[in-house]
């Protein structure tokens, strides 16, 4: 029997109940005569408080409240991949299909639709005994996505049947046996958003997560199963960087959670998935994505689950044995939801009036990544990684939000206003920017190139001493510096405006595959080490910037993949034959 | 209304009358955020909201402030609505004040509809992402800070500085190219002063655009609480033109910064914990919920597009009031007080502006093939130059190449004759291009580097 109980007070998107004894914290309730969906997330004998998913204007004392009887889950099976979801999971296509462009409260979708027909073919056979999260067959959900249906966590048996066919996800296409029980198995199961779902181990990563930014593939990688963050200030690019993210890493699946941010932005990102190719398989970039939209006049207490309903998603399909990238953007607005409501629960204020909790919840969240070995077999490993976007207020990174997200993260990539302004792009910082992966993937580049960290060492070290060295200029004028020096800014510029700004926008350098990224730098770097031979055997460095291989090589980013390669080739075998002494004209 | 009335509305025990909030007993029935009216016992009415609604008590916020409510005559009729503006076609051409009333002379609005002021979310499954060119004739802005339909782009500004006369020339000038469509001017003055407001109204009257425009006027000496509700009604009529009567509609909002002002007012009288500078956590979240008003909708003809201009106090742009709008809003037009001072009108700062909306609004088929790499070429040159202008003061113009001399000029250049232009004159996008152009004939080819091969033979003028 349902809880019903009576609005008590309302105060914004938090409305006491009066009557609630027998409900449980994080329950789901409907609010009012439109039923609007609500969160129990506190208890005082009688009273309940609750957050409201939806905008809870017009509300009475006194009208009802009734309990679900079960916590906030997020629904989970095949019809996820392409979908667009709001923070509680409805389905905003279905929503706009049946309400219309606007959304209006109180409406009701399934997040998995229930006519759909998918087509099953089991792996395993009656008379087999199967555990939890074991695959007991797949269905092709996408062109790139086989869903692999598992038994949920808690359940096991003898399979008693099972069959090939096209079912709902609400049929049952095995029958287990379990201790004389009958177990019937669908193809759709539930967990609850706020609770990590259970692996067997986890290992550090140290497979490459191909991203196709240069300067985060090269300079300071990413691992499958790893956790960044890009803090950045307004107009830094943080939202292109992390729709490049989601659409060339090289995962099986990429989640987008637009959190509090811009809907415009998130129509362009949803266009353009429609668009757009995955460059390793030539299918359409949304059989290969969920969205999560949450936008910033969306009711605000939605932002605040979206994350966890982002992260679930993530963890089921990273239990099939894919890696899986999460990009949420922005963790910021986010923090401030949860600010928002600790306010209107007059809790205590802890730094700039976030909550005090605000440090634990962050690095609860980043921790639900991991590259582990999946429970029940056949035995397997998965990944999820989180990317997440930070806006700190006035770009000052010393706000809670950044500094709490800091002590999580293990690569970050910082944005620098300055680098917009001088419209560089992706505006990530070379010198503030880190990644504690770099050593552990190292394995990974050999697989391409034996002098990955060579090179690597050696371009962020002139881009240190460039930095040094601007300082200088400033105040003595380039001319006066020694010819090391004026040959270093020559190629420290080359390695910024030639390897390191990439536009998002150009065709062939949007996605830059990691052997090009290695073929690209190395031949500035060779250029760099002949050029010195040259400046020591007395040739200005004035002369060497005429050089005929300097516009060659800010050129390759523009050449065609599949002609990359020959080109480099080129360009390397005129550097040899000391083509860098040979000036050129127009 | 002519229902009857199954408990009564009205009552008159209030416990506590303190700033602008009153508080209370509740009666049954209360909705939250529902409309109040107060009845002094002087026999004056004013608005309030109910801002917080208990079994106990309630607590109304009143619009205008509690001076001369009394506890003993003073009584509360409750209204059961949120607030609305009542809309319909023969709203265009009309002015408002900041709580819906007409204040032009003219009738009330015989309303074909009664439109909640708060506005309902579009589903974002639903927007399409903006991509029309509107042409201001504003080079800074038409050939670097593209401007397209259903964006949201502000002005940031400094107290003394012309964003009045650059909002009223894009008023004016602003149109797509080549097509005649229905199009109109929704302005809402937020705590501006009377002289701002009447420059803006009697600008649209010069120009005979008055009757394709709708004004929302709160000055300075209106009541606070009626700068939270002014944009708010601005933008649904908007809202109401663009998806219901298929108009495109061009939305100024001035001063965001009274706004916030106000809204961290109403917050402290509240007893809200206050966030940076005193304003409120939920800001973010505020202004959002009027930006995001501005988009475009799959299948209907309409859009909002939204200009929102704010002072920035102390010039910086990192105050919490130009910082969380650049959060939310699809790039910004800054000004500059160093062109102000030289005399350049208008002093838009290229290089803190940006538009992110411009790549898809730009290109063949929307303005020219090579406006995408006339703006990198512009950007890079123009930044050269400042970058060399700030070291020839510290070493002297002396120590400088004759190639950095040459950007030094082109630098000038740009500032004097693409950025600066006059109030009233509409440059067309080629013209724009033109001139920039002409700027790159001043160096060295090998120097365009951004710019295609192709499109250097075709537009690059002879060396003048």
């Amino acid at each position: 029997m349902a809880i019903t109980g009576r609005i008590w007070r309302v105060s914004g998107p938090v409305v006491i109940a009066d009557g609630m004894r027998g409900s449980q914290v994080y329950e789901v309730v409907d609010v009012g005569e439109e039923r609007l969906t609500g969160e129990i997330i506190a208890l005082e004998r009688e009273k309940a408080v609750i957050q409201v998913y939806e905008d809870t204007v017009g509300l009475r004392v006194g009208e009802p409240v009734v309990g679900t009887g079960e916590i906030l889950m997020v629904e989970l099976g095949p019809g996820m991949v392409g979908n667009i979801y709001d923070g509680v999971q409805r389905s905003l296509i279905t929503m706009m299909e049946d309400i219309g462009d606007f959304l209006t409260r109180g409406a009701r979708t399934h997040a998995l639709d229930r006519e759909t027909k998918w087509h099953f073919t089991p792996t395993v056979k009656a008379g087999d005994t199967v555990q939890e999260g074991d695959i007991i067959g797949t269905v092709p959900e996408t062109g790139l996505i086989e869903h692999k249906i598992m038994i949920p966590i808690g359940i096991q048996g003898t399979v008693r049947n099972i069959s090939e066919g096209d079912f709902t996800v609400e049929e049952t296409i095995a029958t287990l046996d379990h201790e004389g029980k009958e177990i019937p198995v669908t193809m759709v199961q539930r967990w609850p958003a706020r609770k990590p779902r259970i692996y067997k181990k986890r290992f550090f990563p140290e497979d490459l997560l191909v991203t196709g930014t240069r300067i985060i593939d090269y300079l300071f990688p990413l691992a499958l199963g790893g956790k960044a963050a890009i803090p950045g200030g307004f107009g830094t690019g943080k939202t292109v960087n992390l729709q490049q993210m989601a659409r060339w890493s090289q995962t099986h699946l990429n989640i987008y959670v637009g959190c509090g941010e811009r809907g415009n932005e998130m129509a362009d990102v949803l266009h353009s998935f429609k668009k757009l190719r995955d460059p390793a398989t030539d299918r359409l970039l949304q059989e290969k994505e969920i969205f999560i939209a949450n936008t910033s006049n969306m009711p605000v207490v939605a932002r605040e689950i979206s994350i966890y309903t982002g992260i679930t998603m993530a963890e089921y399909f990273r239990d099939m044995g894919y890696d899986v990238l999460l990009v949420a953007d922005s963790t910021s607005r986010w923090a401030e939801a949860m600010r928002e409501i600790g306010a209107r629960l007059e809790e205590t204020p802890g730094e700039e009036g976030f909550p005090t909790y605000l440090g634990s919840r962050l690095a609860s969240f980043y921790e639900r990544s991991g590259r582990v070995t999946c429970v029940g077999s056949p035995e397997r490993m998965g990944s999820a990684t989180v990317i997440g976007s930070v806006s700190p207020p006035g770009a000052d990174f010393s706000e809670p939000v950044t500094q709490s997200t800091l002590r999580i993260i293990d690569a970050l990539y910082s944005l620098d206003v300055a680098l917009a302004n001088r419209r560089h792009f992706p505006t990530i910082s070379w010198l503030q920017s880190y990644s504690q992966y770099a050593d552990s993937v190292d394995k990974w580049w050999t697989k391409i190139s034996t002098d990955y960290t060579e090179v690597r060492n050696k371009t962020l070290i002139i881009l240190q001493n460039e930095a040094d060295l601007e300082e200088i200029v400033r105040l003595v004028g380039p001319e006066a510096l020694p010819e090391e020096d004026k040959l270093l800014l020559l190629v420290a510029r080359m390695i910024r405006e030639d390897f390191l700004m990439q536009s998002a926008y150009h065709p062939v350098d949007t996605y830059s595959p990691p052997e090009r990224s290695h073929k690209m730098l190395s031949a500035i770097i060779r250029f760099y080490d002949v050029a010195k031979e040259m400046a020591e055997s007395g040739m200005l460095v004035s002369e060497i910037s005429q050089s005929k291989l300097i516009p060659r090589i800010s050129r390759m980013k523009d050449i065609p993949h599949d002609q990359i390669d020959d080109y480099v080739k080129k360009l390397r075998a005129d550097m040899d034959k000391g083509l860098v002494a040979e000036q050129g004209g127009a | 209304m002519e229902s009857i009335q199954l408990f009564t509305r009205q009552t008159k025990a209030i416990s506590i009358a303190h700033r602008s909030l009153l508080i209370i007993e509740s009666i049954p029935g209360i909705r939250y955020n529902e409309i109040v009216e107060v009845q002094l016992g002087t026999g004056e009415t004013r608005t309030g909201q109910v801002i917080e609604v208990g079994k106990e008590t309630t607590v109304v916020q009143v619009f205008g402030g509690v001076s001369e409510v009394d506890l003993q005559d003073s009584r509360v009729q409750y209204k059961g609505e949120t607030l609305k503006l009542p809309v319909s076609p023969d709203i265009l051409g009309r002015i408002f004040d900041g709580s819906g009333t007409p204040i032009d002379g003219g009738p009330p609005i015989v309303a074909e509809d009664y439109l909640d002021i708060n506005g309902v979310p579009a589903n974002p499954a639903s927007r399409m992402p903006p991509a029309e060119f509107i042409e201001t004739g504003i080079s800074a802005i038409d050939g670097l800070n593209v401007l397209v339909r259903g964006q949201k782009l502000p002005i940031f500004s400094g107290s003394g500085l012309p964003h009045n006369k650059i909002a009223a020339q894009i008023l004016r000038q602003a149109a797509l190219r080549g097509k005649a469509e229905d199009f109109a001017i929704v302005f809402a003055a937020i705590g501006v002063s009377y002289d701002d407001a009447s420059y803006f109204i009697s600008n649209l009257e010069e120009t005979g655009a008055l009757s394709r425009a709708i004004g929302f006027i709160n000055t300075a000496s209106s009541p606070v609480i009626e700068r939270l509700s002014t944009p708010r009604l601005a933008l649904t009529a908007a809202e109401y033109l663009a998806w219901e009567q298929d108009m495109h509609v061009l939305v100024i909002l001035t001063d965001i910064t009274n706004y916030c002002d106000a809204l961290r007012e109403l917050a402290a009288m509240r007893g809200e914990i206050p966030s940076r500078r005193g304003y409120p956590g939920y800001m973010y979240t505020d202004l959002a919920s009027m930006y995001e008003r501005a988009g475009r909708i799959t299948g209907r003809e309409g859009s909002v597009t939204i200009i929102p201009i704010l002072t920035m106090p102390d010039d910086d742009i990192t105050h919490p009031i130009a910082d969380l709008t650049g959060y939310i809003t699809e790039g910004q037009i800054v000004l500059s007080r160093g062109l102000e001072r030289k005399r350049i009108y208008p002093p838009i700062d290229v290089f803190l502006s940006l538009s992110r909306m411009m790549k898809e609004g730009i290109g063949e088929g929307n303005t020219r093939e090579d406006h995408n790499n006339v703006f990198m070429q512009s950007y890079a040159v123009y930044a050269e130059g400042n970058y060399l202008r700030e070291i020839s003061t510290v070493i002297g113009s002396e120590a400088l190449s004759d190639r950095d001399k040459i950007y030094l000029s082109a630098a000038d250049r740009f500032e004097r004759t693409f950025i600066s232009q006059g109030e009233h004159e509409r440059r067309s996008v080629e013209e724009t291009l033109g001139i920039a152009w002409k700027i790159f004939s001043m160096l060295h080819k090998e120097d365009l580097k951004l710019i295609q091969e192709d499109y250097i033979k075709k537009y690059l003028p002879e060396p003048s």
